[in-house]
């Protein structure tokens, strides 16, 4: 390449890092709402949900303990320290493969206490029931509550019922709100990620989302797949006892480990680098996600987690979650870097890189 | 308005002649098949889009092209390798 | 997965990027244009042009049917969803794209029923089992998808199912290329095919791109090594002097097309005398309508559809990017004004669009990753 080439190219590399450099000014400005409805993407874990929290509920409710924005708050009462999360539950189907909603609504409560390093001990359970609703189906709802609650080691202690007329509340909704022991000195928190750091998965992701897409049986697609909800307390309890260097535990749930992936980099100011060969995605969920256009990273799961821990103990990390059978097919999949901050990269496959960014709303099935 | 992807036959309706099922890995699904020219046969490769086969992927077409890619990829590992041997000297 | 994973080997890939590398002229920069938007998917989800040599680039023509789609037409399958009874039936392509008052999400917010289906059966069958609703289905996409709307119509008419129409938005890709050829401030080296529409239409139609306009013409797959290869072989038509059509998706695309899809579409839908497409303008014979024969499946007549023009914004810049003359950072509002949440024109309403696969995927400073790489 001739001088005059090279310095045309690097004239259109500085101009187009301008434009770069403005469009990072505009995302890190305050969020807005636009819309004047609430829209499906509001609920999806996207960007659009992310607006919501931060425009309209952070700027209401804002204190120190809800800035975090962490999967639960952390208290200190003198000489307790607790952990209080909240989740609800609209999945439909009720009923699907590898469980059921009142799984979900235990599993994804006790999930949330145990990311933040805590011990999870009492849930609450409050039911909103259709008119019309089989009381079969909501005592089988409950007594998979029940058994999940038994595996996880937790207890319901209070709750709530109520019945809307039919047509609202799509059979039944339920929300928990759990309290764990926190008795880990320091706080785990993704704003503390670091260059240096090792980012692992413990296990193959996507499995839920594809499964309940599937169950709603719209999409006229077989697989073998099931749910991979469950309650991960016993797995991180493991984890942190072998390894203190942890920084952060997340719990991929709505918006799958892209969403995280953001998560960290924005909340820490850094960048996470994944490495697309590590990420391990079953191949039933490779080709279901394929038949849809839809990429795994940003779909669901409902008991997977994602560590950042430092560097120079990720060995011992993975190793400590392969010893779990929930962990055993954990990897390694990337890094924090210092540069370029608050993105996500993947190396693909293929060798090349590009960004992964959040979704505004759910994953839609491409077909183009 | 391209998302097509591949998917091998393993049933073809036996009720319903213009439908199939293809397995795209371990994912199964039915399809329509009205637009083939000829009916495919399980074991056969085809272009899926929207609920419709549109096209039967031609096995030997596709070994040409990875022959073309594999020999890309040898005479480039033997310039590779030439290139390497030659600093040693 | 098979025919796959067998194209999307990274040492290959090497192997051919060296190859191109190798057939450029010192000094010369390439422009090479796809009209696909699953070729623009493909281009940046893998990071191929990690792959090109600088001198080549790559510029994403007007591919993407969904963001193509004017406005006033998205308002239109609005007023449609809004009629009583009617249940709208849509690809998850088509429900961001806005109208001038919202998207189909935004819509369905106001109390439309607007639900994706992943195919146009799908929508049949809802119009099946759920007689007392009237199902449309907003049918969209390039020839590639035509054939099955136009399938899906026979088959309700052979079923006789009275419940069920199409609002037909499909476009057609020559129109569109020709548009671009004619445009004066373009200056393209050669076209990479549309490899799936090429299933349907054949190879034969491209051949006034070699003739008319001495630029060589791929037909090209959609995997990277398919992309690559077939930039490969456009380069040596370059340097050899040719201007031809070549097949380079040929395990899939015949040389003469898909006669029973071109056959479907010739006895459900014509071409539109014209259309107007978002960025572009109007083009002639560009589109597509329901024929008189299948009236009773057409949308467009059982509704009476306001068809209002809503101009695009003036500060839309689309016109130029799809032509390839701006990049999309070039462009005075990307990334401020416009962006995935809040697209203002086409190239940034659907995935495949050049602005928001860039956004999306490509929008970081290569020399900074190599720089933090390195560290």
């Amino acid at each position: 390449m001739n001088d005059a080439t090279s310095a045309a190219m690097s004239t259109r590399d500085s101009r187009e890092q301008l434009v770069l450099d403005r469009i990072d000014r505009v995302r890190r400005a305050r969020p807005r709402v636009r819309e004047e409805r609430i829209t499906l993407a509001h609920g999806s874990g996207g960007k659009a949900t992310q607006t919501l929290v931060e425009a309209i509920f952070l700027d209401a409710f804002r204190n120190p303990l809800l800035e975090p924005l962490e999967d639960a708050a952390q208290l200190d009462l003198g000489s307790t320290r607790l952990a209080l999360t909240t989740d609800s539950f609209v999945v439909s189907p009720l009923f699907f493969p590898g469980g059921t909603i009142g799984d979900l609504a235990v599993n994804g409560t006790v999930n949330d206490l145990a990311v933040s390093g805590a011990t999870p001990k009492y849930l609450t359970a409050g039911f909103i029931l259709e008119e019309g609703f089989p009381v079969a189906d909501l005592t089988r709802v409950v007594q998979s509550m029940r058994a999940a609650a038994r595996v996880a080691g937790v207890e319901v202690v209070t709750g709530d019922t109520k019945v809307v007329q039919r047509g609202k509340a799509d059979g039944c909704y339920i929300n928990t709100a759990g309290v764990g022991v926190l008795n880990r000195p320091g706080q785990l928190g993704v704003a503390t990620a670091r260059a240096g750091d090792a980012v692992l998965v413990s296990g193959p992701i996507g499995e839920h989302g594809i499964t309940i897409m599937l169950a709603r049986g719209e999409l006229d697609i077989d697989a073998d797949l099931v749910s991979d909800t469950a309650p991960v307390n016993d797995l991180v309890a493991g984890l942190l006892a072998a390894v203190p260097g942890v920084r952060a535990l997340r719990d991929a749930t709505r918006g799958g480990v892209a969403t995280i992936l953001n998560e960290i980099a924005r909340a820490a100011d850094v960048a996470v680098v994944v490495d697309e060969d590590a990420i391990p995605v079953r191949d039933e969920v490779r080709g279901a996600a394929e038949l849809l256009g839809i990429d795994p990273l940003y779909v669901a799961c409902e008991g997977r987690i994602v560590v950042v821990v430092d560097g120079a103990e990720a060995d011992a990390a993975l190793a400590a979650l392969r010893s779990h059978p929930l962990g055993a097919q954990a990897a390694m999949i990337g890094r924090v870097k210092a540069d370029p901050p608050g993105l996500v990269l993947l190396n693909t496959t293929f060798g090349g890189t590009r960004i992964v960014d959040l979704l505004v709303g759910d994953p839609l099935p491409r077909i183009c | 308005m391209c998302l097509a992807i591949p998917g091998e036959i393993v049933e073809v309706g036996a009720d319903r002649p213009d439908i199939a099922k293809v397995v795209v890995s371990g994912v199964k699904r039915s399809v329509n098949i009205g637009l083939l020219s000829e009916p495919p046969v399980a074991g056969d490769w085809v272009l899926i889009h929207v609920g419709f086969a549109l096209s039967k992927i031609d096995e030997a077409e596709a070994k040409a092209v990875l022959d073309f890619l594999e020999e890309i990829g040898q005479s480039y590992e033997d310039e590779v390798a030439a290139l390497r041997d030659s600093r040693i000297e | 997965m098979r025919f796959v994973d067998e194209y999307r080997d990274a040492d290959k890939a090497r192997a051919l990027s060296a190859k191109i590398t190798a057939l450029c002229e010192p000094g010369r920069e390439y422009k090479f244009m796809e009209v696909c938007g699953g070729h623009t998917h493909t281009i940046y989800k893998h990071g191929l042009e990690d792959y090109l040599p600088e001198q080549i680039t790559l510029v994403h023509g007007p591919g993407c049917p969904v963001c193509v789609i004017p406005m006033g037409r998205v308002d239109d399958a609005i007023h449609i969803a809004r009629q009583p009874g009617v249940l709208m039936t849509s690809f998850g392509d088509m429900m961001r794209v806005p109208g001038s008052g919202g998207n189909f999400f935004d819509s369905n917010a106001e109390g439309t029923n607007i639900r994706m289906v992943y195919s146009p059966l799908d929508a049949l069958a809802i119009a099946r089992h759920n007689p007392e609703q009237q199902v449309v289905f907003m049918a969209i996409g390039f020839e590639t998808t035509a054939p099955s709307t136009a399938m899906t119509v026979l088959r309700a008419a052979a079923e006789g199912i009275g419940n069920f129409s199409i609002f037909c938005n499909h476009v057609t890709i020559i129109p569109a290329i020709r548009a671009i050829l004619d445009s004066p401030d373009l200056r393209l080296d050669g076209f990479l095919g549309p490899g799936h529409v090429s299933t349907v239409i054949g190879c034969r139609p491209y051949e006034f791109i070699a003739q008319e306009y001495g630029k060589p013409v791929v037909v090209a797959g959609f995997e990277p090594l398919d992309i690559l290869q077939s930039i490969y072989l456009l380069m040596l038509q370059l340097v050899q002097g040719r201007a031809e059509v070549e097949n380079q998706y040929s395990r899939v695309v015949p040389w003469q097309g898909n006669l029973a899809a071109l056959r479907a579409i010739g006895e459900v839908l014509e071409l539109r005398p014209y259309f107007e497409w978002r960025g572009l303008g109007f083009i002639s014979h560009s589109a597509l309508r329901v024929v008189d024969d299948y009236a009773a499946f057409d949308a467009e007549r059982r509704f009476a559809v306001p068809g209002v023009r809503v101009a695009d914004p003036k500060s839309c810049q689309c016109g130029e990017v799809l032509k390839g003359v701006l990049k999309p950072w070039e462009c005075k509002v990307f990334g401020t004004a416009c962006t995935p949440e809040t697209p203002i024109g086409t190239c940034m309403v659907s995935p495949e669009g050049a602005c928001a696969a860039y956004y999306n995927f490509g929008r970081f400073s290569r020399q900074r990753v190599r720089e933090a790489s390195a560290g």
